[in-house]
């Protein structure tokens, strides 16, 4: 009993010791003032360096003629020149992507989730895990792939497919409406698992009772699919909106390896990223270039922004 | 009635299957033509391009034996993936987690400053801030350097994002007991909170590996020569619109996914997690 006493006073003694130290040398590893800028400094150098000098230069740079060792203000000179073919064949491109992989990339993957996750479906994991798996190849391996699908030899896979039906073989990647069918081809099969394990995540989070509750006032399939399901799942359909328009607009890569170079035959597969790339990287006119990414980002941005406004995504709700 | 409604549900499910197995030949039968193409020997491909014909005795290993007898650059490509996406997914992790947790758990001046400036990084693409990071690179010296093609992204807006989420998920009481205990700020952090943040962890290393094996815009800026290649960005300089090294191309295509679908097939919980991590809000 004494013994225990004795002890909790000595440890009381030596936590005042302690205490006492601390605060006659102020210790930076101690401060709760100190820490959180710490841990968050990382973000910041990251910031500033990589991402805001970036921004405000691009900015600048797009009022700008770049040359190795000199730069001259020009005004709006670069801005002006970017009312060109090109650039409107480049924008016509990228839109008519970004609205068939939308078309196809929301719709469906929404539906299936939706089929994935009845009652009525068996092996629903393996199916999950096999349309998620084209989402673990690179653009560049897909690219490979449907290159050699798209060929233009009489016996590569699709063309080897369409005489076999009587039909007759065509250089796919050679006229604009068959190349772009197989870019939304290329999309549908790599993104098609990922849209679709999103929409599941968002369909385990509706609570069951109300599929219950629907239930026994006599609603069919049907109807707690329009007046459950998809207001439910809004948030999702918005993020996956948001991210395949940016996604949409700036696409590269992929036509980028279908073509084996930025260089497709008329530009049929030139996308705003690829005029921006041939521009800025291979022409090195950085100050054209960033005009060029000015634009595209006020594009997304506007689109972005009418869509966020016109799904109600402004109006406060919860 | 009864059996009628049983009747259909059965059908029903048996449709839905049927269904779903032709999905999944859509998503599966790519991968099987490049497998089986890469069998087969190059003027194969060159003369009849990638299809399911399967004739015995055309196929080969002849492929495959010229990459793993080190006849090209290969090697050199597959070292510089690895090293790149060991180096970027540690970096990411360990800075990502860093601030993730400082935003979740302290209460400071610019908090709300910094949330935001990560959602901004978040809603402006790579693409936008291409150039003036490519001179940018030129002038640090970065140029061509394993380094640079992923020091830029070292810190990204998804992972900050996931930690905060998940570290703001995790028990203040033992944060406040370990200050009892005399631990340091960042002690705490090392010593306690990286352990309960494992899931977090595993989930964001599996995202980054791949997503880093798997880079292709800014390293195809940054890379130059043959020695710094990495993987997808030398295969795809073997693509050209004059013509095609069809043996290594394909061969080498088949080897750059199996690491990933090894590591898939071990850790799908962690992908899907890693995945739909931007999206959902739990």
């Amino acid at each position: 009993m004494s013994n225990g006493t004795i002890n909790t006073q000595r440890n009381k003694s030596n936590h005042v010791v302690n205490v006492k130290k601390r605060i006659r040398v102020p210790n930076v590893l101690y401060s709760q003032n100190i820490a959180p800028y710490f841990f968050v400094l990382p973000f910041i150098l990251s910031f500033c360096i990589f991402f805001a000098y970036p921004v405000f230069s691009t900015i600048i740079m797009s009022f700008q003629e770049v040359l190795p060792g000199e730069t001259t203000f020009i005004g709006l000179e670069n801005y002006k020149n970017l009312w060109n073919p090109t650039f409107l064949k480049a924008i016509k491109n990228s839109t008519i992507y970004t609205i068939l992989t939308l078309l196809i990339l929301i719709p469906f993957p929404l539906v299936l989730a939706v089929f994935l996750n009845s009652k009525m479906m068996f092996a629903k994991n393996i199916f999950r895990s096999i349309t998620f798996i084209p989402a673990l190849t690179s653009v560049v391996v897909a690219g490979i792939i449907f290159r050699l699908i798209f060929g233009s030899q009489e016996g590569a896979l699709l063309n080897s497919i369409i005489t076999f039906f009587g039909g007759e073989s065509r250089a796919w990647l050679n006229s604009s409406g068959t190349s772009m069918f197989a870019l939304v081809v290329l999309a549908t099969w790599r993104w098609m698992g990922v849209n679709l394990l999103y929409y599941l995540a968002g369909l385990q989070n509706i609570p069951k009772e109300l599929y219950e509750s629907a239930e026994i006032d006599g609603a069919s399939t049907w109807q707690k699919f329009i007046y459950i399901t998809l207001p439910l799942l809004k948030p999702i359909t918005v993020y996956v909106l948001t991210i395949s328009i940016y996604g949409g607009y700036s696409m590269f890569a992929e036509s980028y390896m279908l073509y084996g170079s930025n260089r497709s035959p008329n530009d049929i597969g030139l996308t705003i990223v690829g005029y921006l790339y041939r521009n800025g990287i291979e022409q090195n006119n950085l100050g054209f270039g960033s005009a060029i990414g000015i634009t595209l980002l006020l594009i997304t941005f506007i689109i972005t922004i009418t869509q966020l406004k016109f799904l109600g995504m402004f109006r406060k709700e919860e | 009635m009864e059996i009628n409604t049983r009747y259909k549900r059965k059908l029903a499910s048996i449709i839905l299957f049927i269904f779903f197995i032709l999905i999944s030949v859509f998503a599966l039968f790519p991968l099987f033509a490049i497998i089986l193409g890469s069998f087969k020997p190059s003027q194969e491909i060159l003369r009849f391009g990638l299809n399911l014909k399967i004739q015995p005795e055309v196929l080969t290993l002849k492929n495959y034996s010229f990459i793993l007898s080190g006849g090209s650059d290969y090697f050199t490509w597959y070292k510089n993936s690895i090293i790149i996406t060991v180096f970027s997914t540690l970096f990411s992790l360990l800075f990502s987690s860093m601030v993730g947790y400082g935003l979740a758990v302290y209460d400071f001046k610019f908090k709300n400053l910094i949330f935001g400036m990560v959602l901004v990084v978040m809603m402006i693409p790579l693409e936008i801030i291409m150039l003036p990071l490519y001179k940018l690179t030129i002038s640090l010296g970065l140029m061509n350097t394993l380094l640079g093609a992923f020091l830029p992204f070292v810190v990204a807006p998804i992972p900050v994002f996931f930690f905060r989420q998940y570290a703001s998920g995790l028990p203040k009481e033992l944060i406040d007991a370990a200050r009892m205990d005399g631990c340091t700020e960042i002690g705490i952090f090392f010593r306690i909170m990286v352990p309960l943040m494992k899931p977090a962890f595993a989930s964001m290393a599996i995202l980054q590996a791949l997503s880093s094996w798997n880079n292709f815009l800014w390293p195809l800026i940054v890379l130059r020569t043959n020695d710094k290649l990495t993987l997808p960005i030398g295969l795809s300089t073997l693509l050209t619109p004059y013509g095609n090294n069809y043996d290594v191309l394909i061969a080498g295509s088949v080897l750059a996914i199996i690491p990933v679908l090894i590591l898939y097939i071990f850790f799908q919980r962690y992908f899907i997690e890693g995945m739909t991590a931007g999206g959902v809000k739990g």
